[in-house]
């Protein structure tokens, strides 16, 4: 990927979410800039969860954050419900501020360790004294409740006393209470270990049903992003590769990053030997002077002139399935006779 | 196979108790102090207790000669702590000192926390232009050495001597108001590092993204987290104030007679120390002695409150 | 020590003799930490036999003793740590080894790559000084050697312009860079025996199969052991040659990979594999949720640890705790449970709950 094009984004008016052209630099030692986010486009139709996915360094996180804009964007569009919340400043960001909640990766960080639960989960509707006292404290009861915690056990104690799934557990509750219309996830399982890494994210489903949410999932396991999402945006070192149905993009990945990803997830199988199964090679450039044209270029087995001169464009491969690339795997190409990855990891040695 | 809780998730998920609690939030939390802290708690509290009490205590004047002079402590027939070079009660002089030090190192740290802590929360919280002006501001202040600074901001507060007396500030005032302003720089150097950290955790985003405004922030999700550091600081800075005190006494910098300090005592006894040398050490004793005792009490508070962030 | 009557699990590459010999024979290790809460039993009666050029993967979640085991065969113990036991290590017992005798060992015998390669490295050192450490401590080379042989170890883990990357600082490094630095450092005096604690924990997916292949590789290599410490069993079931599965400081089901995933025995091992969710789920699966947290290791239930999470426990379960035995039909598989499941894992990793919220009682 590393491309641009709108050609993935439906109609402005059906969606809650769409970032527009959405560029987040920050500036770095010796007048440098680091190109976390470069001219993305999404969208997000309400109640529709996309998966944003990526490894560390693609940006994924940070396209989140300037969605909250926390901090904004430094230049690009973010409509929330048809308002360009880069626009909006001051009080009135605040007000808009609550329908849109974040949840985060580090179950203890999110948490304030010096405050109980219910004031946790309460701060939200405290803020903006939403209904009497008795009235917030019921409908904190009852969050509680809903995401699993006993609120008679738990109301009073501090996060220090719960474990990593509880804690996120208690975010949830604390995100949801408000009843915003957009949740922001920022790799909400990836700290915690498999079994409740499940719990949360059936929680999440059940939750996402229930208030009629609208999310952004974010995370760099592709599984956790499929089981969870309805459209998935992989992206790789600030731009977009591909977006599309999860379903119809795990099946066919036509961008050569997405396949390279799916190949190098460890299959719990042991027939399945890995060293038969090919490696991406090198690993992601500085966000600093990111590569000229595709950025996927400096690690691509099919890299040629082109991919350094021009910027791909998002076009469309098959009903919802989008990509940004110049030599696209065509659906049924076999990946392996075509993409030699190894040949990539041998130069990117060299 | 569970009992059923009475009451039912939406969702029908099982209902979760904190599974550390009962157990362990005794056990660690109410381990007792060490028998180091209860002397450092108890000097204390006969400081801070005689020099509030010294009025109502039988205790000698302390201005007028009691005993014969140089009268040695421990003796029967005359004060317990011996008399100084003019006759006056040791004990008595000791603990009327103690109490204009003392009221001099609390207000001044007080000063400095109020001021600095404030400044402080500001700085490690906004990095912006104004995170950045503060810092240089404390950076300037810490780059002139305390001493030459406490001296000349007392010369420039006690002002010009041709004024009529009812002008001047009085000295005790002038010494809180320089010793404050030397620990503003300080105190908020520690609180910032401690709020810096602190700000950047995700809960400060989370309520950010609720709507919470910044002093909101600051005071509900910062400073509890930045209180225990500042609080252990406050005692250490106690106890710098005493003994920066003393040295400024024994720069001539102090209250005049009759009034003394512990940091006066020390510098009029100095001239005893071959005759009678208890003169000098009793006031040095207590000086050394609440030091410790703050120092000591400011460590301990920081490990107790030092936050459990985890349960394991 | 030389023990080649191995069971059918074991088969040894008649190719190189050196294969196949017994290098760590551990039997009944126990490790406990005192704690404010009491003691915390970290690892209970863990018997492992491992010979040269075989890899053991070690698989369970936080809590689960996991690398608490494998610090416990090193050695690396924190000072409130009690271990009982015994820990053979080419025919020489070193659970109670003193400590000087155990740094002799440590990197010369055995080797430990670390998860964070950011914590685990000098941030004030530069790489080469890093290396050359142990080489000054162990082998007592000359300046050029140790430099010479700095450079064929950061060669030798794939390290592009190694000259260059010598005199960088870790933070000047990738995070896939830095483990590959890891792992020249514990590679730098030849152990006999590599422990490798959730390696590619802290990297990206892409990054994670280089490494992987890479201590693979040089696993393979140079006729070394290898305990493979992780929370995935994805990472182990191609890699490792047999798999231990550890829930509450036990081991609670070992085998071959192949016998393993061939056939699960123990239900937790079970559910690990359905809960995770897997690439050919279609999108919105249910995913099957294990109930519940493990145990309290300062507070152990009686009976098997696992029965208040598990569907299958019945009333023994309870009371009694069951111990690691063979499986009836294949001796090698080993499971600690009284009423064994048998499934397939590709059968578990297809299984789907279908209700919302579905209890497991």
């Amino acid at each position: 990927m590393a491309g641009i094009g709108d050609a993935h984004l439906r109609a402005p008016g059906e969606s809650l979410l769409r970032v527009e052209n959405l560029v987040v630099e920050f500036p770095s030692g010796r007048g440098q800039k680091v190109h976390a986010v470069t001219d993305v486009n999404l969208d997000v139709l309400e109640g529709e969860t996309l998966g944003l996915v990526g490894e560390s360094g693609c940006g994924k996180s940070t396209t989140g954050k300037a969605i909250m804009q926390l901090p904004s964007p430094t230049s690009g569009r973010v409509l929330f419900g048809g308002q360009d919340l880069t626009d909006v400043k001051g009080e009135d960001l605040r007000t808009l501020r609550t329908q849109l909640q974040m949840i985060f990766q580090d179950p203890i960080s999110s948490l304030n360790p010096r405050r109980r639960i219910e004031d946790i989960v309460a701060e939200g509707l405290n803020i903006w004294k939403t209904g009497t006292k008795s009235e917030r404290a019921d409908k904190v009861d009852k969050m509680l409740l809903t995401v699993g915690l006993d609120p008679k056990v738990v109301r009073g104690r501090r996060p220090h006393q719960f474990s990593g799934g509880q804690c996120q557990r208690i975010s949830i509750a604390r995100a949801v209470v408000t009843e915003p219309r957009l949740i922001v996830c920022d790799e909400p399982v990836s700290a915690l270990d498999v079994s409740v890494q499940a719990q949360i994210l059936n929680l999440l489903e059940d939750m996402k049903a229930r208030y009629q949410l609208t999310m952004v999932f974010i995370a760099h396991d592709l599984a956790v992003v499929k089981n969870i999402s309805d459209r998935v945006a992989v992206m790789y070192l600030g731009r977009l590769c591909e977006v599309g149905d999860p379903d119809l993009l795990y099946a066919n990945p036509a961008h050569p990053y997405t396949a390279a990803l799916l190949s190098a997830i460890p299959v719990a199988d042991p027939t399945v030997k890995p060293d038969q199964r090919e490696t991406l090679g090198g690993e992601i450039p500085s966000p600093l002077s990111p590569p000229s044209g595709c950025r996927f270029r400096t690690r691509c087995p099919r890299a040629d002139d082109q991919c350094r001169n021009e910027v791909p464009v998002m076009a469309q491969v098959e009903g919802d399935h989008f990509v940004a690339c110049h030599h696209p795997i065509a659906p049924g190409e076999s990946i392996e006779g075509t993409v030699n990855l190894a040949g990539a990891l041998a130069k990117a040695l060299a | 196979m569970t009992t059923v809780p009475p009451e039912v998730s939406p969702l029908g998920l099982t209902l979760e108790a904190a599974p550390h609690a009962a157990a362990e939030s005794t056990a660690t939390r109410k381990k007792g102090l060490g028998i180091a802290s209860w002397l450092a708690i108890a000097w204390l509290t006969i400081m801070v207790g005689s020099a509030a009490l010294a009025d109502v205590l039988p205790l000698k004047d302390p201005n007028a000669g009691v005993a014969p002079k140089r009268f040695a402590p421990f003796q029967s027939g005359g004060p317990i702590l011996g008399a100084d070079a003019n006759g006056r009660d040791m004990l008595s002089r000791t603990i009327y000192g103690g109490r204009i030090s003392l009221i001099i190192a609390v207000c001044s740290i007080l000063v400095g926390l109020f001021i600095g802590g404030f400044l402080g929360l500001l700085a490690g919280y906004f990095r912006n232009w104004l995170g950045n002006i503060l810092v240089g501001l404390f950076d300037i202040l810490l780059a002139i050495p305390q001493l030459v600074l406490a001296l000349s901001l007392v010369s420039v507060l006690k002002g010009d001597p041709n004024i009529p007396e009812g002008f001047h500030l009085p000295i005790i005032l002038v010494l809180i108001i320089a010793l404050g302003l030397v620990s503003i720089p300080i105190l908020a150097r520690i609180t910032r590092a401690s709020t810096l950290s602190w700000s950047q955790r995700d809960f400060v985003t989370a309520a950010r993204a609720q709507g919470a405004g910044h002093g909101r922030i600051l005071f509900r999700e910062v400073l509890p987290n930045v209180a225990p550091a500042m609080f252990s600081i406050t005692l250490l800075g106690m106890a710098i104030a005493i003994v920066a005190e003393g040295g400024l006494a024994i720069l001539g910098v102090s209250v005049e007679p009759p009034q003394s300090t512990w940091g006066t005592m020390i510098a009029t006894g100095k001239s005893e120390l071959d005759g009678a040398p208890f003169i000098l050490w009793i006031p040095i004793a207590a000086v050394f002695l609440t030091a410790v005792s703050l120092n000591y009490l400011g460590d301990v508070i920081r490990d107790r409150f030092d936050v459990r962030e985890s349960a394991l | 020590m030389t023990d080649l009557t191995a069971d059918p699990a074991e088969i040894v590459e008649p190719a190189d003799p050196a294969v196949g010999e017994v290098l760590l024979q551990v039997t009944d290790l126990s490790t406990s930490f005192t704690s404010d809460r009491g003691t915390v039993r970290a690892v209970r009666d863990v018997s492992i036999t491992l010979r040269r050029g075989r890899t053991l993967g070690v698989v369970g979640e936080s809590g689960s003793g996991k690398s608490v085991l494998a610090r416990s065969i090193m050695g690396l113990m924190p000072s409130n740590a009690t271990r009982t036991g015994s820990v053979e290590f080419g025919g020489v017992e070193i659970l109670n080894a003193p400590p000087k005798a155990m740094r002799k060992f440590w990197g010369e015998q055995m080797a430990m790559v670390f998860q964070d390669p950011m914590t685990a490295l000098n941030p004030v050192l530069r790489v080469e000084q890093q290396i050359t450490e142990s080489l000054h401590e162990h082998l007592d080379l000359t300046k050029d050697q140790a430099h010479d042989t700095a450079l064929a170890l950061l060669t030798s883990v794939g390290i592009p312009e190694p000259a260059r990357r010598l005199r960088m600082y870790p933070h000047e490094m990738s995070g896939g860079m830095r483990q590959r630095i890891m792992i020249a450092i514990a590679l730098a005096c030849g152990p006999k025996m590599l422990f490798a604690d959730e390696p590619t924990t802290a990297l990206d997916v892409t990054v994670q199969a280089q490494i992987l292949d890479l201590l693979q590789a040089l696993q393979r290599d140079r006729q070394m052991a290898m305990i493979l410490v992780t929370h995935d069993l994805g990472v182990v079931a191609g890699r490792a040659h047999d798999i231990a599965v550890m829930y509450a400081g036990q081991i609670v089901e070992q085998a071959s990979a192949e016998a393993l995933f061939a056939r699960v025995r123990h239900p937790y091992t079970e559910a690990l594999l359905k809960s995770i969710p897997k690439l050919e789920m279609a999108k919105h699966t249910r995913l099957e949720a294990i109930g519940g947290r493990p145990p309290d290791l300062v507070d152990l239930p009686v009976g098997c640890k696992f029965a208040a999470r598990c569907p299958y426990a019945q009333d023994r379960c309870r009371e009694e705790e069951p111990e690691l035995l063979p499986d009836p039909d294949d001796a090698s598989h080993l499971v600690r449970c009284f009423f064994p499941v048998s499934v397939a894992a590709s059968a578990a990793l297809q299984a789907t709950a279908p209700v919302a919220g579905e209890e497991l009682a």
